[in-house]
C-alpha cells in the first residue's frame, strides 16, 4: 500500500507499486458496486469539477458516476457552454473553478500537458482525463484492472496494441503501465501510424499483424483517431479494415485464450469486425465496468495525498 | 525507554473468547437471530473464532460476516487513504442480532464507523459491541457489551493484538513508547 500522491496527471511517473495500489483499492470499490446501496459517504461534502474541454461522454459519465458514488458534489463544466470560447485562458477558468472551492479538478483537454499545468497553479487535485495524445491514465488503470482479474497476473503476458499508436494517449498510458508491470507489449499498425520511436519506450514494434497477433494473451484494439490526424495517414478506411482489421480469420490465428480489448467507442467493421466485438472473448463492457471502480479508487487515493508531489519535467 | 508487557497469552486469549462468547448466548435467547459481524482487520479473525465457540454452545451455525469501515472514517481528509479489505455479509441482517466484533475499543471513532456502514446493509432489530480489549479513551457516547480485558491505559501507550500470526503464539502486547 503506498499512495501520497495530490494529483493523478500521468501513468509515466507512477511506481508499479502505485499503480498495484489503485488496482487493489479498485477491487474493493468494484464490491461496492455489487452491493444494493452502492453509495459511500468518502467524498461527502467535497466539491469535484469536470473540466471537460474537449468533447468526451463515456469518460465524463464514468466519472460523474464514480463521483456520485462517493457522495461527492460535482460541477460539470464543458467547453461548448463555458468562457474559454469567450477568451478566457485555461488558468482563469480554473482559477475561478477553486475560487467556487473546488476540491477536485478532472481534466479533460486537447493540449497535452494541460493537467500538469494545472497542477502546479491550483491548490485542488488534478486528475487527467486525457490530456491530448499524452496520456489517458484512468484508461490504463481499468485496462490493467481488467487483464489482471480475467487472467489473474499482468507479469509475463504479452499484450499487443493494435491501430493508430502515434496519436493516442489511450497507447502511451497503456504502454507505461504494462511495461512497468512486467508485461511484453507489442505495437502494431501502419508504419505510419506506429513509428519505430515507440521502442524507447521499452516496447516492440512491428508492422505485420499476424505476426503481432500469434502470441498474443490481450489484444488491445484501438480506434484511428480522425480528429488528431492533420493529413492522411494511411491511403484509406477500407484499406486499414483490410491490413490491420481484427477479423475472425487474423484472430483464428491468435492463441485460443486470447481476450480482445477496446477503450471505445468502437467502430464495427472498421477495426474489429462485428461479432467478434459481443464475443465471450471480448472485454469490451467488462471495461467500461470496472472504469467506474477505478476511477472512485483514483479519486479516493487522491483525496489522502497531501505529501510533496513529483511534478513531471515539462 | 521503549517497553511492551504481555497482558493476555493465548490461553488468557481462549479463556476471554470462551466466556463472551456464554455471555452472548446469555443475553440473548434468541440464538437463532444472532449474527457476528468482524471489523476488518483485527475484529475478522476474532469473530471467526467467536463465530465457532458460540455456534457450539447453541448447537446452531452462527452466521459470520466481515466488515471494513474505512469509507465511513470521519477522518478521510486528514490522512493518506486507507488500504481497504474485503466486506462480506453474505446474509441478511435485517432484523437480526448483530453482534460488531473488534480487537481493541479506543475512541469508539471505528465502531461509529461500522454502525454507519451497516446502515447500507439493512436494519438488525439490536446491535451490541464485542471487543477482546477495551482500553479506554472514549471519544464518543460508545460502550462494549461483550469485553474480554479492560486495559487501563495512556494515550500515548499502543495495544497489539496478534492472532495467527505463523510462527507467534497469540498474544496481546502493551506498549509503552
Amino acid at each position: 500500500m503506498s499512495w501520497h500522491r495530490k494529483h493523478l496527471l500521468d501513468i509515466e511517473s507512477l511506481s508499479a507499486d502505485e499503480i498495484i495500489t489503485v488496482l487493489d483499492t479498485a477491487k474493493a470499490f468494484k464490491a461496492v458496486g455489487e452491493r444494493a446501496i452502492k453509495k459511500v459517504p468518502a467524498l461527502r461534502g467535497r466539491t469535484v469539477v469536470n473540466l471537460f474541454v474537449e468533447p468526451s461522454t463515456r469518460t465524463r459519465i464514468s466519472f460523474e458516476l464514480a463521483q456520485q458514488r462517493l457522495s461527492a458534489d460535482i460541477v460539470n463544466f464543458t467547453a461548448e457552454a463555458s468562457s474559454l470560447k469567450k477568451g478566457e485562458t485555461l488558468k482563469d477558468t480554473a482559477k475561478n473553478l477553486e475560487a467556487l472551492n473546488a476540491d477536485f479538478i478532472v481534466i479533460r483537454h486537447s493540449a497535452a500537458g494541460a493537467p500538469h499545468f494545472l497542477s502546479r497553479v491550483l491548490n485542488a487535485h488534478v486528475i487527467n482525463a486525457g490530456d491530448g495524445a499524452h496520456e489517458h491514465p484512468t484508461q490504463a488503470l481499468l485496462d490493467a484492472f481488467t487483464i489482471r482479474e480475467r487472467t489473474g497476473r499482468i507479469a509475463g503476458l504479452n499484450v499487443t496494441i493494435l491501430g493508430d499508436i502515434l496519436f493516442s494517449r489511450v497507447a502511451r498510458s497503456n504502454i507505461w503501465a504494462l511495461t512497468k508491470l512486467g508485461a511484453k507489449v507489442t505495437l502494431c499498425g501502419p508504419a505510419t501510424l506506429v513509428p519505430r520511436t515507440f521502442e524507447a519506450m521499452g516496447c516492440r514494434v512491428t508492422h505485420d499483424v499476424d505476426e503481432a497477433l500469434r502470441e498474443a494473451d490481450i489484444i488491445h484494439l484501438l480506434r484511428i483517431q480522425h480528429e488528431r490526424q492533420r493529413k492522411t495517414m494511411f491511403p484509406s478506411i477500407g484499406e486499414y479494415t483490410t491490413l490491420y482489421g481484427l477479423n475472425k480469420a487474423r484472430f483464428a490465428k491468435a492463441p485460443p485464450e486470447a481476450l480482445i480489448m477496446h477503450p471505445g467507442p468502437i467502430n464495427r467493421g472498421v477495426e474489429i469486425d462485428n461479432d467478434l466485438a459481443d464475443c465471450p472473448r471480448s472485454l469490451i463492457l467488462e471495461q467500461v465496468t470496472n472504469g467506474l471502480a477505478v476511477r472512485m479508487a483514483v479519486l479516493f487515493l487522491v483525496n489522502g495525498g497531501k505529501g510533496p508531489q513529483e511534478i513531471a519535467p515539462s | 525507554m521503549p517497553e511492551s508487557a504481555i497482558i493476555l497469552n493465548a490461553v488468557g486469549i481462549q479463556r476471554a473468547l470462551t466466556r463472551m462468547a456464554h455471555e452472548i448466548a446469555e443475553r440473548n435467547e434468541a440464538t437463532a437471530d444472532i449474527v457476528l459481524v468482524g471489523i476488518q482487520r483485527g475484529g475478522v479473525p476474532l469473530a471467526e473464532q467467536l463465530g465457532r465457540l458460540l455456534s457450539s454452545i447453541v448447537n446452531q451455525t452462527i452466521p459470520v460476516g466481515s466488515l471494513d469501515v474505512n469509507l465511513h472514517r470521519d477522518d478521510l481528509d486528514q490522512r493518506a487513504a486507507p488500504k481497504l479489505h474485503p466486506t462480506q455479509i453474505p446474509f441478511d441482517v435485517s432484523g437480526k442480532t448483530l453482534v460488531l466484533v473488534d480487537d481493541v475499543l479506543f475512541s469508539g471513532r471505528t465502531i461509529r464507523a461500522a454502525m454507519d456502514s451497516l446502515n447500507d446493509f439493512g436494519r438488525p432489530r439490536k446491535i451490541q459491541l464485542a471487543v477482546l480489549v477495551d482500553r479506554g479513551h472514549r471519544e464518543l457516547p460508545i460502550k462494549a457489551d461483550f469485553v474480554g480485558k479492560n486495559q487501563p491505559t495512556s494515550p500515548t501507550e499502543k495495544v497489539q493484538v496478534r492472532l495467527g500470526v505463523p510462527g507467534s503464539e497469540d498474544q496481546v502486547i502493551l506498549h509503552r513508547p
